[in-house]
């Protein structure tokens, strides 16, 4: 670990002043250790005033940037509202590293892709213009939507897929203190030729807060995360739904894949074309082609457009009722 | 006194007559309140006066060499101290007992991530950064990295039994697969870690290491000084599993720097040099095949094999060692090829062979079974090895069947639904089995134990890698002695003490416990001639001895103290009888129909390892096997980048090992009462290895009976099963 400065801000006003933000820490110190991130001062926010509640916001509510993930899952409201959220962050990490990660370290924590955590091998994500030693490498964990020539790398998260499917909005604080809210597909940049700059948020910038829309009434809500152990790995692929019906017809619909791109992903079109039908599934297995088509991934990932299909069809079977929920065989979540 | 014994004869089972009550109990680990209130001190927490921090440097090239190291890349560093690298370093940990140096490269680079220099500093932290700064430059050379391409293979005469042709032909059914399994990690908690420290010409190194005795002449021959001037200890162990059986490139860099700077060094691998530079288990490419007549006989069985390893390494995972053995079969083939490639190294990781070998056999067995529409149970039954095929030889003690039928019933194997017909909303469920058996071996071992009017003072170097050799040690000279666990102390891993084999191949509790033994019994003979009784009629407990109507204190018996050091070894009985522990494996999966993942709902697990020397330390090593086995078959995966070779998933987030909640609660292993009179002279076998074999093929086997997806590459990976789902 390179040696560096630290300071603690007290107040937003003196993020403003520069520096890497810290916050749980539980990302970018383990990067640090690694020399992939070699911030010169860190700014601790964790004592800045009024960033770890949740509050009433509208209809809706507003969870404050330093929120624990363990903090938002448990929350009765989160829980009532937007079951989602909760079993999408209890699907992540362990019950440890949750207490520590907080709601904007989680927006921000970084790709997993193996060469962006070796410095002996180049990464773009990294070193800009370096070149990309996940192609032509291994990646069964790489994404298989959004990927540039530069950067095929997925953004891990889990409760970033829960906030986009339930249409969240982030909140950034500007230099002038100025604010500024998101939606997830906008507050996120695809790689491009630039895989460094991830998301909107500026040196100086601080995410203050995560806004919820009000709750989806009736609805029916799901997050399928699927992983190569029960649980303490990050997802293959993983599907987040909200969904209510009316009169045996899809009345409401709003889907997000999670590990499949450089940042939850959405396909309006797939989601549309499902709205106002009756659950078939034939209709599913359509709507399932239809997301993954013409798409030609990594090798190694190749196999995410199938699992991503069969998980797609699994959550609308379950959240149309077209067949019994899954019984709880997961232990994962008995365990949350 | 000092004696040897040499295991050429069926012994008397002392151990069923002594009275003290601790043998087979499940006592309590002595030492676990020390580990579990962290007051256990492992090598690393050892910070001697003076005492200095180094890093390893690993090779960013595959193959080539070193053109030069430029210490100055790493500019002003408060408090670094040196670069050090050169002809002593070795390029890889020593394979479990070679008791000589492991190849050292000099300036030669062979695999990626191999340690080429010490970075040491006064600081953890200043070191760690020296190493990340230093520039290296190499001249590198082309690399082989893929074994299936590799231009090098080398391989023996098969070993044959019968006329494959004749036996092959005549089948009713035949099975013919390959099947893939990914290379694996030790992934022992503990990291590696040396501290070494020099008292003039004499080094003392505290290790993290299964065999001192042998670890200690790899140091002395690396470092070029007599093995009489270096002293290895190694008291805990967090987790060896083969990774710590030979010596280490932290050791010899710790000690090479301490030398130079007449000063104490500590090396404590980081998590991903464990993975870049620790021996691996390699991949393997297996072809099995079986034919059977109409009722299940087996006529022909082969398993042959491609493994990797780096050029020059002797070791090659005997994958097909099981397969000898576990069935009989008229004609019998068995071939290896070893492909030469710049991968890290490959060598032991727990149960070399079975662990990959046995899941193969026991997958074309349920293969078998299916076509001939026979319950794999009864196929099981019908082909039960009686002697040893290959060699002829009898066993010692064989209680295959017997776990089989016994498993079976307490798993209800009989009960279970047809195959595909149980399902809990999308989970299709489903029941498999399979056969364990792995070799057991009698090691030359020595021990000392001294009788005071105290108690019992043990002393071997003898390793406890977390299994359990302070508990079974204390339990054997207790029970023999007739002492309380209190009264009996162990002294273990130091290499002044007399030489056992250490740790591995499952054969360190009877091994060193048998030299506990013996040499307890020696004291036992001279007890009863103090007392004036014959031996047999001699029974002591609670430190109260008695015979010949005469009732005595130990205390009052001894003078001073009783000594004795035995050294026991395999003798006649290894050559006219095969010892080898087995068991049977019962697995309960869950399968979900859409995303092909895997959840194992019941395990029970059921072993002949002859006398069971620990109830609790026999049945962690058991369930500990099976978790293992488990973890092969779902979860562990080295992933080598194509073009360097390395390992590219380099921690513990990226290779998974089964994490909490992949285990079922309904998980249990348990032993069948058994005596193996052949084996030593307690009647043990080995445990700790076991419990792998074949655990993971009664799960693929129970993931087909749930699904019709048949699993032939491993670890059965989502992606994987939904591949074989949508094919079957
Ligand atoms: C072993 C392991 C397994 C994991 N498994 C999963 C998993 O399965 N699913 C999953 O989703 N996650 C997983 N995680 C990741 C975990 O969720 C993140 O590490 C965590 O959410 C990051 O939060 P933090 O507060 O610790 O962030 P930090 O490490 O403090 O920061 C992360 C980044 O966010 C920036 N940042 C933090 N707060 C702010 C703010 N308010 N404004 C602007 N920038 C900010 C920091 O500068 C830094 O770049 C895992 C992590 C580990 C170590």
């Amino acid at each position: 670990m390179r040696p560096f400065d630290y300071r603690r801000a007290e107040t937003l006003d003196s993020v403003a002043e520069g520096g890497r933000i810290i916050a749980g820490g539980t990302n970018l110190l383990d990067l640090m250790k690694l020399q992939v991130e070699i911030p010169d001062t860190l700014v601790d926010i964790n004592r800045i005033a009024g960033l770890d509640r949740i509050e009433p916001q509208g209809e809706g509510l507003r969870i404050g940037a330093l929120v624990t993930n363990t903090e938002v899952a448990a929350d009765p409201r989160i829980r009532a509202g937007y079951p989602v959220l909760a079993r999408a962050i209890l699907a992540g990490a362990s019950g440890q590293i949750r207490n520590k990660a907080t709601t904007g370290g989680n927006l921000l924590q970084r790709t997993r892709c193996p060469y962006f955590y070796d410095p002996a091998m180049a990464c773009n994500k990294r070193e800009p213009g370096a070149g990309c030693s996940a192609q032509g490498g291994v990646g069964r964990m790489l994404a298989v939507f959004g990927t540039s020539d530069a950067c095929l790398a997925a953004h891990p998260s889990d409760m970033a897929v829960g906030l986009r499917v339930l249409e969240a909005r982030v909140e950034v604080r500007g230099t002038d203190g100025a604010t500024r809210q998101l939606a997830l597909e906008d507050f996120y940049c695809l790689p491009g030729d630039r895989p460094d700059i991830e998301s909107v948020v500026q040196p100086g910038e601080i995410i203050t807060a995560v806004i919820l829309p009000a709750p989806v009434a009736g609805s029916v809500q799901s997050y399928r995360k699927v992983r190569d152990r029960a649980s303490y790995a990050f997802a293959l692929v993983s599907v987040a739904a909200v969904a209510t019906m009316r009169d045996g017809r899809i009345d409401h619909l709003s889907l997000a894949y999670g590990s499949v791109a450089p940042r939850p992903w959405g396909d309006d079109a797939v989601t549309d074309a499902l709205v106002g039908q009756a659950p078939d599934a034939g209709l599913f297995r359509r709507a399932a082609d239809r997301l993954t088509a013409g798409h030609t991934p990594h090798p190694d990932a190749a196999y995410k457009l199938p699992l991503l299909r069969r998980s797609l069809q699994s959550v609308l079977h379950e959240v149309t009722g077209l067949s019994e929920a899954a019984i709880g065989t997961d232990k994962a979540e008995a365990f949350a | 006194m000092t004696f040897d014994f040499k295991m050429d004869q069926p012994q008397p089972r002392l151990l069923d007559s002594t009275r003290q009550g601790l043998i087979g109990t499940d006592m309590a680990r002595p030492e676990g309140l020390l580990k579990v209130t962290g007051a256990a001190a492992y090598a690393a927490d050892h910070l001697p006066e003076g005492c200095v921090h180094g890093m390893l440097v690993r090779a960013t090239v595959t193959r080539g060499r070193v053109t030069a190291i430029d210490e100055g890349s790493i500019g002003d560093i408060p408090g670094l101290l040196g670069v050090f690298h050169g002809p002593k370093f070795i390029r890889n940990p020593a394979q479990g007992m070679a008791g000589e140096s492991p190849i050292r490269p000099d300036t030669e680079v062979h695999f990626h991530g191999q340690p080429i220099a010490l970075v040491v500093a006064e600081t953890f932290e200043a070191a760690r950064e020296g190493a990340l700064r230093l520039a290296v430059t190499y001249e590198s050379a082309p690399a082989e990295v893929d074994p299936e391409t590799a231009s090098e293979v080398e391989s023996d005469e098969p070993d044959t039994r019968g006329d494959w042709d004749d036996a092959w032909g005549k089948a009713a059914a035949r099975v013919d697969l390959t099947f893939r399994t990914a290379g694996h990690v030790s992934a022992a908690m503990e990291p590696h870690a040396a501290v070494a420290e020099w008292q003039g010409e004499n080094l003392l190194l505290r290790g993290a290491l299964q065999m001192v005795a042998t670890n200690r002449l790899e140091l002395a021959d690396a470092l070029g000084v007599e093995p009489e001037r270096v002293r290895v200890v190694s008291p805990f162990v967090g987790g060896g599993f083969g990774s710590k059986l030979g010596i280490g490139p932290e050791a010899v860099a710790a000690s090479v720097a301490a030398r130079d700077l007449g000063r104490p060094v500590r090396v404590v691998m980081a998590r991903q040099t464990v993975f870049d530079a620790v021996l691996r288990r390699t991949e393997t490419r297996q072809r099995l095949r079986l034919a059977a007549d109409a009722d299940g006989k087996l006529l022909a069985l082969a398993h042959d094999d491609r493994i990797s390893n780096l050029p020059g390494e002797g070791f090659a995972e005997p994958v097909s060692s099981a397969s000898r053995f576990t069935y009989d079969a008229l004609a019998m083939h068995f071939a290896q090829e070893v492909a030469r490639n710049h991968r890290t190294p490959s060598g032991s990781v727990r149960a070399p062979g079975e662990a990959v070998g046995m899941i193969t056999l026991e997958v074309a067995m349920d293969m078998l079974a299916q076509l001939l529409d026979i319950d794999p149970l009864d196929l099981r039954l019908k082909n039960v090895a009686t002697s040893h095929p290959m060699t002829g030889q009898a066993f010692g003690e064989q209680r295959l069947a017997d776990c089989l039928t016994e498993g079976a019933r307490r798993f209800g194997w009989a009960d279970r639904p047809a195959p595909g017909t149980r399902s809990e909303g999308d989970w299709l469920i489903g029941a498999g089995m399979a056969a364990a058996a792995r070799p057991n071996a009698l090691q030359e071992s020595s021990a000392r134990v001294r009788l005071t009017p105290w108690g019992a003072v043990v002393e071997t170097d003898m390793t406890d890698i977390g299994t359990g050799t302070y508990a079974i040690l204390t339990q054997i000279a207790g029970e023999m002695l007739g002492l309380p666990a209190e009264r009996v102390e162990v002294r273990l891993a130091d290499s002044d003490f007399p030489r056992s084999p250490g740790s591995g191949g499952s054969f360190g509790a009877s091994s060193s416990g048998s030299a506990v033994f013996m040499a307890a019994k020696g004291i036992r003979e001279k007890l009863a001639r103090t007392l004036g009784c014959d031996p047999d009629d001699l029974a002591l407990q609670d430190g109260i001895a008695r015979g010949g109507n005469v009732e005595r204190s130990l205390a009052d018996l001894i003078d001073g103290e009783l000594g004795e050091t035995a050294t026991v070894g395999p003798g006649k009985t290894a050559e006219t009888h095969a010892s080898a522990g087995f068991g049977a494996h019962f697995a309960e999966v869950a399968v979900h129909r859409w995303t092909g993942e895997i959840r194992v709902r019941r395990m029970l697990g059921l072993f002949d390892i002859g006398r069971v020397l620990n109830e609790r330390t026999a049945r962690g090593q058991a369930l500990g096997g099976m978790i293992w086995g488990m973890g092969g078959a779902l979860h562990e995966a080295l992933e080598h980048d194509p073009r360097t070779g390395h390992i590219a998933n380099r921690d513990l987030a990226n290779y998974h090992v089964a994490a909490h909640a992949d285990v079922p609660g309904d998980i249990t292993a348990d032993f069948l009462p058994v005596r193996d009179d052949h084996a030593n002279p307690m009647q043990s076998k080995g445990v700790g290895e076991l419990g792998i074999s074949g655990s993971g093929a009664a799960i693929l086997n129970a993931v087909h009976d749930a699904c019709g997806a048949r699993l032939l590459s491993i670890p059965a990976t989502p992606d994987k099963v939904i591949a074989a789902m949508e094919e079957g």
